[in-house]
């Protein structure tokens, strides 16, 4: 007999089975809108000319293979940390931080998941919004914390609900953990305006809560790298020393290179040093170091004046199409003469829509039309091509009227 | 403003290793050496990238049909079938019957730590962190913080190392695992053991072999320098391949880090033997959901590096010799410095110099003496007496030769 007889078979993944459904699917006007990648107005991945251009740095220079040190490639990291914070931030030109290479975006939640149950004695609580990432909650709960939410999207108007937010964050118990994302909020796409993270910094700052950013998504939300890091900048000018995970998997298109970064602001530059120490004890016994290719084009990028330039001009173009896709849907919709309310659809930001399709409108979506999304009606916009609006927007149009 | 949360977070002491590294490279003395951290240098003290490593990655960068996306889960699925494959053999009779499985990780550690994670939850019941988990006395000291961070509370040693004979404790060892509690897990070196460079012979394995499999006590193999240590992949595999076909489930944490000189890339692979197909999938399906907490997927290129070569034929044959070479210069270090050694007449004997085996040597020095070393002739090396073979050249032998003699000599 085996010492796996009683192992259960894990449950599949809900997004995998999208795609696995998709590849089956013999219709020619298949759509896949589960995928969290992007894709061109082709529907092919793309490589960023920035991108391919550091790569032939990077091949010319013939460098070793040597380990890196477990907080990574400090070009890298120091750069992480001036993109997110601003090169102008009082936090990152006084020192009072510390940045460590991570595994893309899940491998720096994680690092912090792992650092707060060691460290954060005050509470094991970790506020997510409702509904957040599907990935949020195993992380925080493997690294041995507990999951609470508060209310954040409002399925009535397919927007935020900003005053059971405000409510439900006024009630968190003192010292706890939230959870909040920086921009382009995952699956939702829907964000509070300026205002509205003014008065949730207020509110946060007065229940002394912990700030844990997920930031997967700047440059690629607005366009504009500044603008979509302005809630964790506000933030931090506010006085309130937020811990911050970064991901380079989108706005780069670097997915597979898994190059991420983990921050905590601290109190100065020696606590910085401190925290950086129990850092690298945590990574260590994960993986020992982490892997060197992905940051170092991204640090390319990053530290090369052209290159950047390059890249901000890239990463806009991306957030400019999934952009025009929405609106395009939204205009389809009105051409096929639908009488819903679609805003929400050019409101929302970022790669993914919340539709407000119901699952059995989801259902008749990937039986009759072949049109692959999640049950809980979330598209991936980056899926959607000028070649392909129309025949989603008749679609939808057909399971709604 | 409030105190930080952070007030009380204290510094921790970097790691020894690391931190041996930093010391030798602010030391200014000319005929400073470093036989410190684990990895390949050629006889001009350089890092070696395997010609067949830069030919590959060529190809990978001349190939626009390659693109970024994530990797499944598990990882790419040509690396993991290869990697298994070079682990259990082209003829093993678990990849025949279908009941083996693969998880790309990051580097050996990734690997020992997924499979440790898994263990702690599913091994033997559903919690396992009362269950015992032994490592060899000395062993690489992550192995402990691994098997900690996974949620395991009681770890104990093995006993493994003579210092009085400088070899291997076969009794203390056999003792050891009559008397481990049954099901108690063995993290064993499948090769080139780390640090004392000394393994068991084919006939000690078959010992502990038989012993484990009377008490039922789970093999969990960490195999980082596969070729590198003989310059056989077979010969070095072959305590993990006589298991398998012992019948033992097993994991073996493989690392590509030493024998493709891929460090930094940090390829690796967890090998899962089990005892049918089912079984398996079943354990996949659950470290799948380990790997998606901890990294998602696993990053991609070491992995593109290490599949294009294993299978090509041709590319492969060159990576062999590749291997070949370094495994080579490391036995040609042995012996030169063991015929030093005798020569001069250090006092002690130093055949265990050249019967060890893989990157490092337990010189048997003591920390005065390895303090000595250091300070007085700024040779680094770990404070058990460890050395890196790979840290030796023709231009610093007769110099670290001499050092020894004289630490030996001076220092009790």
């Amino acid at each position: 007999s085996s010492w796996w007889s009683h192992v259960e078979m894990g449950p599949p993944d809900p997004i995998l089975g999208v795609t696995e459904a998709f590849k089956r699917d013999t219709n020619s006007k298949k759509m896949n809108l589960g995928v969290g990648a992007y894709r061109d107005d082709n529907g092919k991945p793309y490589v960023l000319n920035c991108v391919r251009k550091a790569e032939a740095v990077i091949a010319s220079k013939k460098m070793d293979k040597e380990y890196l040190p477990i907080g990574g490639l400090a070009d890298f990291t120091r750069a992480s940390a001036e993109l997110a914070l601003g090169e102008n931030s009082e936090a990152f030109k006084s020192g009072r931080y510390v940045t460590v290479q991570g595994i893309s975006g899940t491998g720096s939640l994680r690092i912090g998941a792992n650092f707060l149950q060691r460290f954060f004695k005050s509470s094991r609580d970790v506020y997510l919004p409702k509904p957040s990432w599907g990935n949020h909650t195993p992380i925080f709960r493997d690294a041995g914390l507990q999951l609470q939410a508060y209310r954040y999207y409002d399925p009535k108007t397919c927007s935020l609900d900003f005053s059971g937010a405000m409510d439900d964050i006024s009630k968190i118990p003192e010292k706890s953990i939230i959870l909040l994302h920086a921009c382009a909020h995952n699956p939702t796409g829907v964000d509070p305006r300026q205002e509205q993270w003014k008065e949730m910094a207020a509110m946060v700052k007065k229940r002394n809560l912990l700030v844990y950013f997920d930031m997967a998504y700047q440059g690629f939300a607005s366009g504009d790298i500044n603008r979509d890091a302005w809630a964790v900048r506000y933030f931090i000018e506010q006085g309130i020393n937020v811990i911050l995970s970064q991901s380079y998997a989108k706005n780069m298109g670097l997915y597979g290179e898994r190059a991420g970064a983990f921050t905590v602001i601290c109190s100065d530059a020696e606590e910085a040093k401190r925290v950086e120490s129990q850092l690298k004890i945590l990574i260590r016994p994960m993986y020992s170091n982490p892997p060197l290719n992905g940051a170092r084009i991204a640090s390319i990028i990053l530290n090369t004046p052209d290159l950047r330039k390059e890249w901000l001009v890239e990463v806009k173009s991306m957030a400019d199409r999934i952009i025009s896709m929405r609106t395009q849907l939204v205009s389809n919709l009105k051409k096929e003469g639908s009488s819903h309310n679609w805003q929400h659809i050019t409101d929302q930001i970022g790669m993914f829509c919340f539709t407000g399709l119901k699952p059995e409108q989801v259902e008749r979506l990937i039986k009759e039309f072949s049109i692959y999304m999640t049950k809980d009606g979330r598209i991936s916009v980056a899926g959607v091509t000028s070649g392909n609006v129309g025949y989603l927007a008749h679609a939808i149009h057909q399971v709604t009227k | 403003m409030a105190a930080s949360i952070f007030t009380a977070v204290p510094r921790a002491p970097p790691v020894a290793v690391f931190k041996l590294t930093a010391d030798f490279r602010e030391d200014g003395d000319a005929r400073k050496v470093n036989l410190g951290v684990g990895a390949y240098r050629t006889d001009e003290g350089q890092p070696w990238v395997l010609p067949v490593v830069k030919k590959v990655e060529q190809m990978i960068a001349n190939n626009n049909s390659l693109n970024h996306e994530y990797l499944p889960i598990l990882g790419l699925p040509e690396f993991r079938a290869n990697a298994s494959r070079i682990a259990l053999g082209d003829d093993s009779p678990a990849i025949k019957e279908n009941r083996i499985g693969s998880v790309q990780s990051l580097g050996g550690t990734g690997a020992l730590r997924i499979g440790a994670e898994f263990l702690r939850r599913w091994y033997n019941g559903n919690n396992n962190t009362a269950t015992p988990v032994y490592i060899s006395a000395p062993s690489w000291e992550n192995h402990n913080s691994v098997f900690v961070d996974a949620g395991f509370k009681d770890i104990r040693t093995y006993h493994y190392w003579d210092a009085a004979k400088r070899g291997l404790d076969l009794q203390g060892l056999l003792d050891d695992m009559e008397k481990a509690p049954e099901f108690s897990i063995f993290i064993l070196h499948a090769c080139a053991h780390n640090p004392t460079g000394t393994d068991p012979t084919p006939d000690q394995w078959k010992q502990i072999a038989a012993v484990m499999k009377r008490r039922f006590l789970f093999p969990f193999f960490d195999s980082a320098y596969q070729g590198f240590a003989s310059g056989s992949l077979d010969k070095d595999a072959w305590a993990v391949r006589y298991f398998v076909s012992e019948g033992f489930e097993l994991f073996c944490a493989q690392s590509f880090s030493k024998n493709f000189g891929l460090y930094n890339e940090r390829v690796g692979n967890l090998t899962v033997v089990g005892k049918d197909a089912d079984n398996v999938q079943r354990v996949l399906s659950q470290m799948e959901k380990i790997v998606r907490t901890t990294w998602s997927n696993p990053p991609s290129q070491g992995a593109r590096i290490v599949a294009t070569t294993l299978s090509s034929p041709q590319l492969f044959a060159e990576w062999y010799d590749n291997v070949k070479t370094m495994a080579d210069r490391v036995l040609l270090m042995r012996s030169e410095l063991r015929s030093r050694l005798e020569s001069l007449g250090t006092p002690g004997t130093w055949n265990h110099i050249t019967e060890q085996i893989g990157m490092f040597s337990f010189t048997g020095l003591n920390p005065k003496q390895v303090e000595y070393m250091i300070k007085e002739k700024h040779i680094y090396l770990m404070a058990s007496g460890r050395i890196n073979m790979c840290g030796l050249t023709t231009k610093n032998l007769d110099y670290v030769a001499k050092s020894i003699h004289e630490a030996v000599t001076k220092i009790q």
